[in-house]
């Protein structure tokens, strides 16, 4: 507590040695003569002589107590002015305190230091927090407020009670009222005044508040009870701020399953080809970005807060070329047996990864993060890593530009031709293998896609794609097959479920339970969340 | 349940399904007689497929009675239970077992338990192999009961199906577009084969071949957008001004 | 009448199959006990293990082709009944280690008493006594399969939907034997095994047994699936497999015999997995990986699925080029096997059986083979 309270003073005299506009001055003259009230008598009257200073609000006062308390400050034995004194060999160096002007260097014999007590070291910390809590820049203001705040001193009380009266900032004067409410709390008021105190923190809802109320809560009296009812309150709020931590958490892991099923939901969903090799795609993807990367690094180094940018096209074409290749060498042949594919697409996962395996080798490879992507900010008590707001809105970019590509361009018009009746697309004029070989490269372009996001998030290695594969078929069937949607809503609904089971379950017990709840899912509603129904889906 | 069911075989009333909005069975009432043969017939769309799916099971009704003898709520039943009571189904596509010889698809459907283990420890009796030689010299494919069915040709699946169909010896049999596919002379046979079963069963005969469903010379039901538009005998029926309106547009 | 049905189902294939399995049941183990080390009859207890391992695998590829094969069940998940009839057997194996292990707990195995567990888990009651052990070893994944299967099957779960939910389940249970607390030893799984019904696990005599064992169990699942596949149940089966829904229509309950067959594949597996274990002397969690359970599926397309010789071929010539390719050419291990998937599912939908009978027929007038249709699983 002393410690904290040590650093706070000193938090407290740094944020005055910073260059501030002064916002108010008195002539130098008058400060002068304040200034030598300090060394004019005894302890009592310099404390008198530090409310005068610390009254005139004059911004170099700080910076003079700031001495004052360290001891650097003397008095000439001559005419009673107070000087900075510097030792130089055997004699002082004066300073002028106010101007900053040179007054020789004299015998030492000729100043007194000017002691301070501990009444006096409180009594210039007050002085200085009030100066603080009055400076020009809110900024100062609020970080002094919260100085207050963390050292709970209760010298700080009057100078608090000045500065919220005087305070026309809304934000400085909650946490002025905040740091006051905490400052009474520690010191010796009246039981009264603390439960009202108490109150006042207990509308903060944040963890600090209620680790500041916490060492009062075995307290009878009114105390107790208020800071009974205070925790109760102050949990509740937190209560729902980690339910909104578990829902951004959930929404950024849903994002995630959202870019790796998405691909998957048009191969499988829309073509109804069971790709087990997609996962290889978006690691294909990572690794595109991790070559881009090299080749910034290499080249350009300037460039490398850009990589991402242009990984993406690099990834969506490799991971799309790929995919046509694939689809042009092995599935076409496949088309009406499912089962079949899934094995053929499965050995092609194999080839994949051991292709990846032989020319990157077994382990992990670093892909950087871009500055805009490091870091983190908070709202309220919500932790916001700049990753993953970058990847929700990265995942709704790619959901709603696929969404356009299927409903306005011609391509998707052609697509969704061919998936609902071939023999007569065909017979209309559109190329049917074309498309085919289209759509399949569209899909697997967007797991490519998905794999540049996941780089940052994820290890890349040659496994990266096995575990999402078996989570996306997941999505895509929880979803509804042919659905995009659903794809969406079926990607939200396991990731915020995921995060929600997690702090009851465990991570890897979570992931049962909702491995569970599908497999019971599907044999309530075989065809997903969102199923067409009729005659034309029976099998 | 009501009193009109009584004594019929085969009773629907005020039936509707609907797939996403899309009512493909609009109160649709039917009721069969005993050892009655009916003609369905009705442009695509008609719901004449998915009425077979509603009686045999493969479809639920939202709402209406689908009652079977009179007093078996078909709608409670899956088709396996379905067919058990004795309700046959020829589907519109021949389906045989393509990977087991014709002799075997007619074992399989010989009427016989179907239970797990009544079919894992079953023998072929003296009466069952009489049975199936039978059936096989009634669809004229004795001389290839040892070939796959995936080798038969698409009419000679089509009497395959029909055998199956007879060795099942249902009381009620449905049959989706028997003629489909055949020669001329296939087709008359059918006819023929048809109204000897007709004799002793109750038949369902979905049909789009004009001349078949006159051959047949029975009471038809023409179907349109879920519902009866008009029953009777085909010459009454086909010049229904209404049924002429469907058939040849409006 | 099981006479009769079993006298059906031991046609000439089978008669050979068993006569093949029952000499290697005495051959191998008299070769690898009798000659001195130096005689070139002699076979090394490496090599018993390794045959052994083959056949424990053709017993799952035979497991695998009855549901996939002949009744068009495409299961991504057997190798999760695979371990769990390991694990069943580990558990045995374990309480036999007594105050042999490491910390010397006459109860708890030593992961436990590594984890500073007290009490023996209620699941591990019973493991001590063998019959208890080889009961699980049928109960419990048999069980699983069974409640699994009733509700898939009830609920009409097909084709590709299956093949995703059964891989997701052995999935789920890969991730919860990796769990610490669930008591199976964990990531490490159970291994450091002394000896079985009181011979050394590693004596090669307990080798050799093991093996004869191996070779005996599969010639008895191998005559009962012959017989199985002969029965008019056989019949059924294919039957869904080409046309389920007009199997239902003629009036058999399908999901029954789904169930019926699914189960007991399962249980096939799991005897598999028991005898597995004690040749290869551990049990961990990555024989629940969807990948080994997919790598069981090849071995059944490469022999040629739909027969049931061809399951057995398969796994041991797939296993065999493993074995190779590992030693030799590791890198390209995947490669090959890769490719496989990809080759026999474009070239040989038949496996190696259905080339052999259609380089017979180019020979000889046409006969049916045993084909497999070209089906497709149901959904689409």
């Amino acid at each position: 507590m002393r410690m904290l309270r040590c650093l706070a003073t000193l938090f407290l005299l740094m944020m005055t040695v910073l260059p501030l506009k002064a916002a108010t001055a008195i002539a130098d003259a008058d400060l002068t003569a304040l200034v030598n009230a300090l060394g004019a008598g005894d302890f009592d009257a310099t404390e008198q002589a530090i409310a005068a200073l610390a009254a005139s609000g004059d911004d170099r006062v700080a910076g003079i107590l700031d001495k004052l308390g360290n001891g650097e400050l003397v008095t000439r034995k001559a005419d009673k002015a107070v000087f900075i004194g510097e030792k130089a060999d055997k004699d002082f160096k004066l300073t002028d305190p106010v101007t900053g002007a040179d007054a020789g260097i004299v015998p030492k014999a000729t100043v007194d230091k000017l002691k301070v007590n501990n009444k006096l070291r409180r009594a210039i910390a007050t002085a200085v927090g009030t100066l603080t809590l009055r400076n020009a820049d809110p900024k100062v203001r609020l970080a002094a407020a919260e100085a207050v705040m963390k050292s709970q001193d209760a010298a700080a009380i009057p100078a608090l009670d000045a500065a919220i009266g005087a305070e026309t900032d809304a934000a400085v004067k909650t946490a002025m009222i905040s740091a006051r409410a905490a400052a009474v709390l520690a010191s010796d008021l009246p039981d009264s005044e603390k439960a009202k105190a108490v109150d006042t923190i207990a509308d903060l809802g944040t963890r600090d508040a209620l680790g500041m109320i916490a060492p009062y809560a075995g307290q009878a009296g009114p105390i107790g009870d208020a800071v009974k009812a205070a925790t109760t309150a102050i949990n509740a709020k937190l209560a729902l701020w980690d339910a909104g931590q578990n829902i951004w958490y959930g929404l950024s892991l849903g994002s995630v399953l959202l870019l790796a099923a998405i691909g998957l939901a048009i191969t499988f969903g829309v073509m109804g080809i069971i790709n087990m090799a997609h996962g290889e795609m978006v690691m294909l993807g990572a690794y595109a970005t991790f070559g881009v990367q090299e080749l910034i690094r290499n080249n350009a180094p300037e460039l490398f807060d850009y990589s991402l940018l242009i990984a993406l096209p690099v990834a969506f074409v490799t991971a799309g070329g790929v995919g046509i290749l694939i689809e042009r060498s092995i599935i076409r042949w496949l088309y009406g047996r499912p089962l079949e594919t899934l094995l053929a697409t499965w050995g092609v996962s194999l080839i994949l990864q051991q292709a990846v395996r032989t020319i990157f080798g077994a382990n992990n490879r670093e892909v950087g993060n871009p500055s805009w992507m490091s870091g983190a900010f908070t709202i309220g008590e919500m932790q916001v890593t700049w990753s993953r707001l970058w990847i929700i809105a990265f995942a709704a970019v790619v959901f709603l530009s696929l969404i356009g590509v299927l409903k306005k361009t011609a391509l998707g018009l052609q697509m969704r031709a061919v998936t609902a009746n071939r023999p007569m697309a065909s017979a209309m004029g559109i190329r049917t293998p074309f498309i085919d070989a289209l759509t399949f490269g569209l899909g697997s372009g967007i797991a490519g896609l998905a794999g540049v996001a996941l780089s940052q998030i994820d290890n890349v290695s040659p496994n990266l794609g096995r575990g999402y594969i078996i989570d996306s078929f997941m999505v895509v069937v929880f979803g509804g097959v042919g659905n995009l949607w659903g794809t969406l809503v079926g990607a939200m609904t396991l990731g915020v479920a995921n995060k929600f089971l997690e702090p009851y379950a465990g991570a890897v017990l979570g992931k049962i339970l909702l491995l569970v709840f599908i497999i019971l899912f599907i044999q309530k509603r075989p065809r997903g969340l969102f199923a067409l129904k009729g005659r034309a889906v029976e099998a | 349940m009501s009193e009109k069911a009584e004594g019929s075989i085969l009773y629907l009333d005020e039936v509707s399904v609907s797939f996403d909005g899309f009512r493909a069975i609009n109160k649709l009432s039917l009721v069969l007689e005993p050892g009655e043969m009916r003609a369905i017939i009705g442009p695509n769309g008609a719901g004449k497929t998915t009425m077979m799916d509603i009686i045999t099971g493969k479809t639920r009704p939202d709402s209406g009675d689908v009652l079977y003898d009179g007093k078996v709520d078909l709608t409670t039943l899956d088709e396996a239970g379905i067919a058990r009571l004795g309700i046959g189904r020829k589907f519109q596509k021949p389906t045989v077992f393509e990977s087991h010889t014709v002799e075997d698809n007619i074992e399989l459907a010989l009427k016989a338990r179907r239970g797990t283990w009544a079919t894992l420890f079953h023998r072929r009796s003296r009466s069952e192999q009489v049975r199936i030689d039978e059936l096989l010299q009634t669809i004229r494919l004795s001389d290839k009961r040892d070939l796959l069915a995936a080798k038969l040709s698409h009419g000679q699946k089509q009497w395959l199906e029909i055998g199956m169909l007879l060795a099942q010896e249902p009381r009620l049999l449905l049959v989706d577009e028997p003629a489909a596919g055949m020669t001329d002379a296939e087709t008359a046979e059918t006819a023929i084969l048809l109204k000897e079963i007709a004799k002793t069963q109750s038949v369902v005969v979905v049909e789009h071949d004009m001349t078949f469903v006159r051959d047949l010379g029975v009471k038809v039901t023409v179907l349109h957008e879920g519902s009866v538009l008009a029953e009777g005998p085909l010459d009454q029926v086909s010049a229904n001004p209404k049924v002429i309106e469907v058939y040849l547009g409006r | 009448m099981l006479t009769y049905w079993l006298t059906n189902g031991f046609d000439r294939k089978a008669q050979i199959v068993t006569a093949v399995l029952v000499a290697l049941a005495i051959v191998v183990p008299l070769g690898s006990l009798l000659p001195p080390d130096d005689s070139v009859l002699h076979i090394s207890t490496y090599q018993v293990t390794l045959f052994g391992k083959y056949l424990t695998y053709a017993l799952l590829a035979l497991a695998v082709d009855l549901v996939w094969g002949y009744c068009g069940i495409l299961s991504l998940g057997h190798g999760a009944f695979f371990a769990l009839g390991g694990y069943a057997c580990g558990m045995y194996l374990m309480r036999q280690i007594g105050t042999r292990g490491v910390y010397a707990d006459p109860v708890l195995p030593d992961f436990m008493v590594f984890l500073n567990w007290k009490d023996l888990p209620w699941f591990w009651y019973g493991f001590d006594m063998a019959w208890f052990a080889f009961l699980m070893v049928i109960l419990v994944p048999g069980l699983l399969a069974f409640v699994f299967g009733w509700f898939a099957f009830r609920s009409r779960v097909t084709g590709v939907y299956l093949s995703i939910i059964t891989q997701a389940m052995t999935y789920a249970l890969l991730l919860a034997f990796f769990r610490n607390d669930m008591g199976f030893g964990g990531n490490n799984g159970l291994t450091d095994f002394k000896d079985i019904l009181g011979y050394s696990i590693q004596s090669p005599g307990t080798r050799a047994g093991l093996f004869a064992a191996s070779a005996l169990f599969l010639a008895f699942f191998f005559v009962v699936a012959s017989a199985l596949t002969r029965s008019k149940l056989g019949k059924v089966l294919v039957a869904v497999r080409d046309a389920e829904s007009r199997t239902r229509f003629i009036g058999y309950r399908v999901e029954h015999y789904k169930l019926f067959v699914w189960t007991l594949s399962a249980v096939m597996a799991g005897v598999a997995g028991a005898l597995y274990v004690p040749q290869v002397g551990i049990i961990n969690p990555s024989e629940f990986d969807p990948a080994a359970s997919i790598e069981a599926v090849i071995w059944v397309a490469v022999g040629g699925r739909g027969t049931l010789v061809g399951a057995l071929i398969g796994a041991v010539v797939v296993n065999f080029g493993k074995t190779w390719f590992t030693g030799m050419l590791p890198e390209l291990w995947l490669f090959a096997l890769g490719g496989l998937f990809v080759i026999v599912t474009l070239f040989l939908p038949t496996g190696i059986v259905g080339l052999f009978a259609r380089l017979k027929s180019l020979r000889k007038p046409p006969v049916a083979p045993v084909a497999v249709a070209n089906q497709s699983g149901g959904a689409s």
